[in-house]
């Protein structure tokens, strides 16, 4: 099931963000890595240092391309600008599919370079699925979008978060990039179980799945990516990969970063619940 | 409600300057109280209010868009001061919010948008402006594009009459009034090394920055901002040097550059055709010429990259 038409039927493990504290270390010691994921908008340049990087990570390692601002929720235009770039890219990296997340951050031309939560309204469902379809015929290749976490929820919803999810990628027919941390972060601050959440995905979508760590304050919890995953997000993930089977896994860690090896063995963790799920899958 | 009318109705609000100590301001867009604003559009829940739900997410906003002013402009906030660039930024963002889609790009219209708000820099006008043009030059230089670099081969392709060469677009020509590219190297090497400093070692470091800012002498210099081995350096570089590069980027044949370049120039008529050969042998060893063309895209790059995913 892991390997479906959303990740390009690849069959990836457990990979990492790729992050520039570690670059020496990467490209000095060359670590066993499945591999990586990159920040598509860091490499839509022109040349320089980043892109010579990236070619040298490139010579070594998978990378899958993980965008931040393609806004498939903005109601207005997709960037044309942005497009072309992120397809040149593509073509660089040969990703077997991107990804980027559900949610909105542009308004008419402006950017607020922040992951907006959207309204799960059905017109917002229409326009965001037509976006991503746009975006994927395009690039020519599989899309998938990512569950974000959210501080806040508008009157306007029509449907739970995870009904939204659905009926944005039934009507685009889009891969999942799952992120068990998002849940966890939004069931938290909106009140509603998280197991509810991973149990209505379906699970034949999803092309990839994100862990991270987040930061709890007295009265919401923020997704920071500063720290070690929890148990009760591992418990999430768990439980997503017994129904999605062994997925491409990947540990995001954005802030206060550590070693290298500090990070690699915290997402090296997943594989305990891995093992478990080639046992058998339960639905 | 449309998607549309709710994410402008949002925008405007979560872009909306904050108030002094960091909070979401208690007016909103059109002169409505923002609870009333914010109860409109966002549910409240069992510990915050829709009002600081919306703060969070305004909250947000400014502290990342200021963070990568700060990180971007090091030079200009030493120049202006802490307090004074950090309102200038907010001023210049709320009428210049990002039009990117990637941080890269957010200063690049605040040398234009500080010259038609010279009160922001009354005091050092001239200093803050060469500042800002060397410090966007820096992020040009860091990731312009490097076309294939000019072989001796390919002058067997090129029109003998009206010689022409290119000029790589990552180098950046500047000429300026301050010797702000010293300036920019001791901020910055203060900067990085302050993780490591002690509170005494910062405070002797922000005096120095302070002191070395006040007793900035003017003086024309003409730097090409380039990279070599991916790192970008600032080099100076003769008058002469600059209207000839400058000529030739701008399509001049070779014989006409060399002709502009000199036209006012000190440089005794005997000693010029070793002049041009130094220079030209330095320009072709640091990579510099590619051959003449169209202008491909990028050629002059506006987005910047950053790791900002929060998702």
């Amino acid at each position: 099931m892991p390997a479906n038409r959303f990740n390009n039927f690849t069959d990836y493990g457990i990979g990492i963000g790729l992050r520039a504290p570690h670059y020496d270390h990467i490209l000095t010691r060359k670590p066993v890595v499945d591999w990586f994921e990159i920040i598509s908008e860091n490499f839509m340049i022109d040349g320089g240092r980043p892109l010579h990087i990236l070619d040298r990570i490139l010579e070594q390692y998978r990378v899958v391309q993980h965008g931040v601002s393609m806004y498939f929720g903005s109601a207005g235009r997709t960037d044309r600008e942005h497009l072309r770039r992120l397809k040149d890219l593509v073509k660089r990296t040969g990703t077997p599919w991107v990804s980027d997340h559900l949610c909105w951050g542009s308004v008419d031309g402006r950017y607020t370079h922040d992951l907006l939560p959207m309204p799960y309204t059905f017109e917002a469902a229409k326009i965001t699925a037509q976006k991503i379809r746009e975006v994927r015929d395009f690039l020519e290749v599989p899309v998938a979008v990512e569950n974000v976490s959210s501080y806040a929820e508008y009157h306007v919803s029509e449907m739970t978060e995870w009904e939204f999810l659905n009926e944005v990628v039934e009507r685009a027919d889009c891969g999942i990039l799952l992120d068990v941390n998002n849940i966890y972060v939004s069931s938290r601050n909106h009140n509603f179980d998280p197991l509810t959440y991973i149990n209505s995905v379906p699970a034949d979508r999803v092309a990839q799945i994100h862990i991270a760590g987040h930061s709890k304050f007295h009265k919401y919890t923020l997704d920071t990516h500063d720290h070690p995953v929890i148990d009760p997000v591992w418990k999430l993930y768990d439980r997503a990969i017994r129904r999605a089977g062994h997925t491409a896994t990947l540990l995001e860690w954005d802030d206060s970063i550590p070693s290298f090896q500090e990070v690699h063995d915290e997402a090296l963790k997943a594989n305990r619940f891995l093992a478990e799920t080639q046992l058998g899958v339960a639905v | 409600m449309s998607l549309a009318a709710l994410q402008k109705a949002v925008a405007r609000a979560l872009m909306q300057p904050l108030t002094g100590d960091e909070r979401m301001q208690r007016i909103g867009p059109r002169g409505e109280k923002m609870r009333a604003y914010a109860a409109r559009y966002i549910k409240p829940n069992d510990r915050l209010t829709s009002f600081e739900r919306l703060e969070i997410y305004n909250r947000q906003y400014w502290f990342r868009v200021l963070a990568s002013m700060a990180e971007d402009f090091p030079g200009l906030r030493s120049v202006l001061g802490g307090q004074r660039f950090e309102s200038m930024c907010k001023a210049y963002l709320a009428e210049c919010p990002s039009r990117s889609f990637t941080l890269r790009n957010l200063g690049a219209r605040l040398e234009t948008w500080l010259r038609n708000n010279p009160s922001w820099i009354r005091n050092r006008r001239v200093l803050a402006l060469d500042m800002v043009r060397l410090e966007w030059a820096d992020i040009q230089a860091f990731d312009g594009l490097a076309k294939p670099a000019f072989r001796s081969e390919d002058l067997c392709e090129l029109e003998a009459v009206n010689l022409q060469l290119g000029i790589q677009p990552y180098v950046q020509l500047l000429e300026l009034h301050y010797p702000v590219d010293d300036l920019l190297l001791e901020v910055k090497h203060g900067d990085e090394t302050l993780d490591f400093a002690s509170n005494a070692v910062q405070e002797r470091r922000k005096r120095s920055k302070v002191r070395a800012v006040a007793t900035l002498e003017p003086a024309q210099i003409f730097l090409a901002v380039h990279r070599l081995d991916f790192a970008v350096y600032f080099r100076r570089i003769e008058p002469e040097d600059f209207f000839l590069l400058t000529a030739l980027r701008s399509g001049k044949s070779i014989e006409r550059a060399v002709e502009l370049a000199f036209r006012k120039s000190a440089v005794p008529a005997a000693d010029r055709a070793a002049f041009v050969q130094h220079s030209f042998q330095t320009w072709a060893t640091l990579g510099w010429f590619c051959r003449p063309g169209e202008k491909v895209r990028g050629e002059n790059p506006r987005e910047k990259s950053k790791d900002t995913d929060h998702g």
